[in-house]
């Protein structure tokens, strides 16, 4: 019976697990130095502001890996040896497999600001940065935060995260951020000054246009950050959050070819015989047109998941189809969602009609004939299968208009319903 | 308002001690069962209490209050102070605006002024918004002749008690799922929806609880038509054969169903086993609804395609204890008997996955 190991048990690494156990018998064992049990990374910061505990946040019940006969292994590999096709743990054990599949993940970038190795410098994307930044700042039951300041630089979906979380256990916020309006590479000008107001009005401080060039520190605490520009901002407390990086610089396997992550072709298969990659420490070589060669996120990683089992079972019978592009976020109270291709700015490639009512905004994007591009979202719900197949077929503007109510996902009864939307 | 954002959150939620399972928690439930156990049991201990009620049973109800007046007084005022807390709290989202003055009417109309106004004038004090099985007497053969030989209006009663779970029942659920009466009518869900809402996430998610639910709610629905027939023929046979069984068993049914499983546990350990115990284990209107719905439904709840994250606040949510996310994030609807319709997993979603939805045919999955 083949011997299959997934490093990595984040989404990508527990999809192929169950998908490889849905299709054969195969012997199946998931390494994971993080953590026990398979968890939503997503969801660590209801973890955090009480909506949830831990045990909350993981999708499967304690028993089902054992009904399902997967292995969990909590320790980490040290190297592989792709011709031998072991893995050697740091614990000294030499590990067997006939299939290996790297899903390692990303870690949160680390810029190379001076004196940023102090403490109080936190990422926030794995359950160690978590239980770091718990550590760090939370009080006790009832209690006052530990600390009264905090400053992120970033204005990512990481970095907005981790602002509502210090602000709503009572911690001032300051958000550094590198462009002029936020999150100004994904969304268009209208949208960000949506979500800055929103933002403010929870209390969280916006720099744009700006960075940190130095982290002050104190007997090896942070007590400060210098601002590009020289200003200072007093603070106890950095969180890096301007992007996410395959966590492959642990593998040291020469066989297994290298690039910003683990080189892959369509099949998922890296250049080492029998080693497949998936999720954020993947890098397509040639992604489908409009696609990025990392993508590091959940829904992508859950469909390369869900593809290489079928490659593990098949060798190269299954191309991975990233589909339409979607994804989602919450900005506060804010819901974002996208589907298909919705640039950042207006152009002449693409022509772009929105409705706009309160904080909700919805806006299309059109190509040059007129065909649907790409649908974006703030408030209000949009349904997946209908947006998804819309943007394949590329239907014109007036299809859209007459067709709207299809569209909308929002709860019954809710006054969107009514609107006579036209774009 | 609605423009501005529909999420609601709940943080903090697992922090506090009385929505955790904290002492503040045990000691809140300690105090329902108590009160339940002198309500149902030891009335004379609550002899001061039902007197601060007199004036309004007479204005009402036309003569001094008792024990049940005092319930039903209590039941409403919380019903209503915190619906209105409900309200406040998902105020963004007009289904759950509709749903709760929904429940608050006819906690308020129904089923407490109208009963006590038919007293005053000396009609049968019948509740409208309760149907057998839930309200078991409605389908007695002792409340029915007493019913039918109180004139017209008794007849009426008699006609909607019949006319409500024969014909109007199975149409509503058809198209609506059981969440027109679960969530939008009854009063144990009113109270559920309302007084319970801070306690909705202790219901027990796993696998082995959903196993549990099953054997119990639908023997509780075979004990309760076993009861209803047997009273039936016995009341044919004039009580020859079954006289004594039957009484015995219909008290036994009253003490252990509709006592201590509906009230003292069922509401009692709102703050330990969540707000739904009785609803999921234990009603068998519920469970009548159940098949129904599971079986011959338009309703179901919508997963969106693959946005869900597998955060988990679903399934958290869920007073019914349904993991929700086990459906979401397979891309697979939700379709469960015991959804009551409540909508919360919907409105706590980070990713606007879920949508309650009546769907235009019956078949299960399909869009």
């Amino acid at each position: 019976m083949k011997h299959v190991v997934i490093i990595g048990n984040g989404i990508a690494g527990i999809t192929a697990a169950r998908h490889i156990r849905k299709l054969s018998d195969y012997k199946i064992t998931v390494i994971s130095e993080e953590s026990d049990y398979f968890f939503s990374r997503t969801a660590l910061m209801y973890v955090y502001m009480g909506d949830m505990e831990w045990r909350h946040i993981e999708p499967y019940e304690k028993d089902f890996w054992k009904k399902n006969r997967i292995d969990l292994l909590r320790s980490r590999v040290e190297a592989i040896h792709s011709e031998n096709r072991e893995l050697k743990m740091t614990s000294g054990e030499v590990f067997k497999y006939d299939e290996l599949i790297l899903a390692t993940g990303s870690s949160y970038r680390r810029p190379p600001i001076k004196g940023v190795d102090c403490k109080g410098v936190f990422g926030m994307y794995s359950k160690q940065d978590f239980d770091g930044i718990w550590e760090y700042t939370k009080g006790e039951r009832y209690q006052k935060p530990k600390i009264k300041k905090a400053v992120i630089l970033g204005g990512g979906l990481i970095g907005i995260e981790l602002a509502e979380m210090l602000t709503k256990e009572g911690i001032h916020v300051t958000m550094v951020i590198r462009d002029n309006r936020f999150y100004s590479n994904v969304v268009q000008s209208e949208e960000s000054e949506i979500l800055e107001r929103h933002i403010s009005s929870h209390h969280v401080r916006l720099i744009k246009s700006s960075g940190i060039d130095a982290v002050l520190s104190k007997d090896g605490v942070i007590c400060g950050v210098r601002l590009v520009g020289g200003d200072i901002l007093e603070t106890e407390f950095l969180g890096l959050t301007i992007g996410v990086e395959p966590n492959v610089r642990w593998i040291n396997e020469p066989l297994i070819q290298q690039g910003q992550g683990v080189l892959v072709n369509e099949f998922l298969e890296t250049s080492a015989p029998g080693i497949y990659a998936i999720g954020d420490c993947a890098e397509l070589r040639a992604p489908t047109y409009g696609r990025r060669a990392i993508e590091p996120v959940w829904y992508t990683g859950r469909l390369m998941g869900e593809c290489v089992a079928e490659n593990v079972l098949k060798p190269q019978s299954k191309k991975y189809d990233p589909g339409i592009w979607f994804n989602s976020a919450k900005f506060f109270d804010i819901e974002y969602q996208i589907y298909g291709n919705v640039a950042p700015e207006a152009s002449a490639d693409q022509v772009h009609n929105t409705w706009q009512k309160g904080n909700a905004i919805l806006r299309v994007a059109f190509d040059k004939e007129g065909k649907l591009e790409g649908i974006q979202s703030l408030v209000t719900r949009i349904r997946h299968q209908v947006a998804e197949d819309w943007i394949r077929r590329g239907v014109s503007k007036s299809y859209l208009n007459e067709n709207f109510e299809k569209l909308l996902f929002d709860h019954e009864f809710s006054l969107v319903y009514k609107e006579k939307i036209n774009f | 308002m609605a423009y501005n954002f529909a999420l609601v959150d709940n943080h903090g939620v697992w922090f506090r001690s009385v929505s955790s399972r904290g002492i503040v928690g045990f000691m809140l439930g300690f105090l329902l069962t108590g009160f339940y156990i002198l309500l149902y049991w030891f009335p004379e201990y609550l002899t001061s209490l039902i007197a601060l009620l007199n004036p309004l049973s007479s204005i009402l109800r036309g003569q001094q209050a008792d024990q049940w007046f005092l319930y039903g007084f209590l039941y409403t005022f919380f019903v209503v102070t915190f619906g209105i807390k409900f309200i406040f709290k998902y105020k963004n989202n007009r289904y759950h605006l509709i749903r709760t003055s929904m429940l608050i009417a006819v906690q308020l109309l129904l089923a407490f002024l109208l009963p006590a106004i038919l007293k005053k004038f000396n009609e049968p004090e019948f509740y409208f918004s309760y149907f057998w099985p839930l309200k078991k007497e409605y389908l007695f053969p002792s409340d029915l002749k007493y019913l039918m030989s109180s004139g017209k209006l008794g007849l009426f009663m008699v006609f909607w008690a019949v006319i409500m779970l024969v014909v109007v029942t199975p149409v509503l659920t058809y198209f609506f799922g059981k969440r027109w009466y679960c969530s939008w009518v009854c009063g144990c869900g009113a109270l559920a929806e309302t007084a319970g809402d801070s306690f909705r996430q202790l219901s027990n998610k796993s696998v082995k609880a959903w196993k549990f639910e099953r054997v119990i709610i639908y023997s509780v629905l075979a004990l309760i038509v076993g009861l209803t027939v047997i009273l039936w023929v016995n009341s044919f046979q004039e009580g020859a054969v079954l006289g004594e069984a039957s009484m015995t068993y219909g008290k036994w049914y009253g003490f252990f169903i509709g006592s201590l499983f509906s009230g003292v546990i069922g509401t009692g350990f709102y703050p330990i086993l969540g707000s739904r115990v009785w609803c999921r284990f234990g009603c068998p209107m519920a469970a009548i609804l159940g098949i129904q719905q599971r079986l011959f439904s338009r309703f179901r709840i919508t997963t969106n395609g693959g946005q869900c994250i597998s955060c988990g606040n679903c399934s958290t949510y869920c007073e019914m204890g349904i993991d929700v996310r086990a459906y979401a994030q397979r891309q697979e609807n939700i379709v469960r008997a015991s959804c009551v319709g409540c909508g919360v997993c919907a409105s706590v979603c980070p990713r606007g996955v879920l949508k309650l939805e009546n769907g235009k045919s019956p078949r299960l999955n399909n869009l």
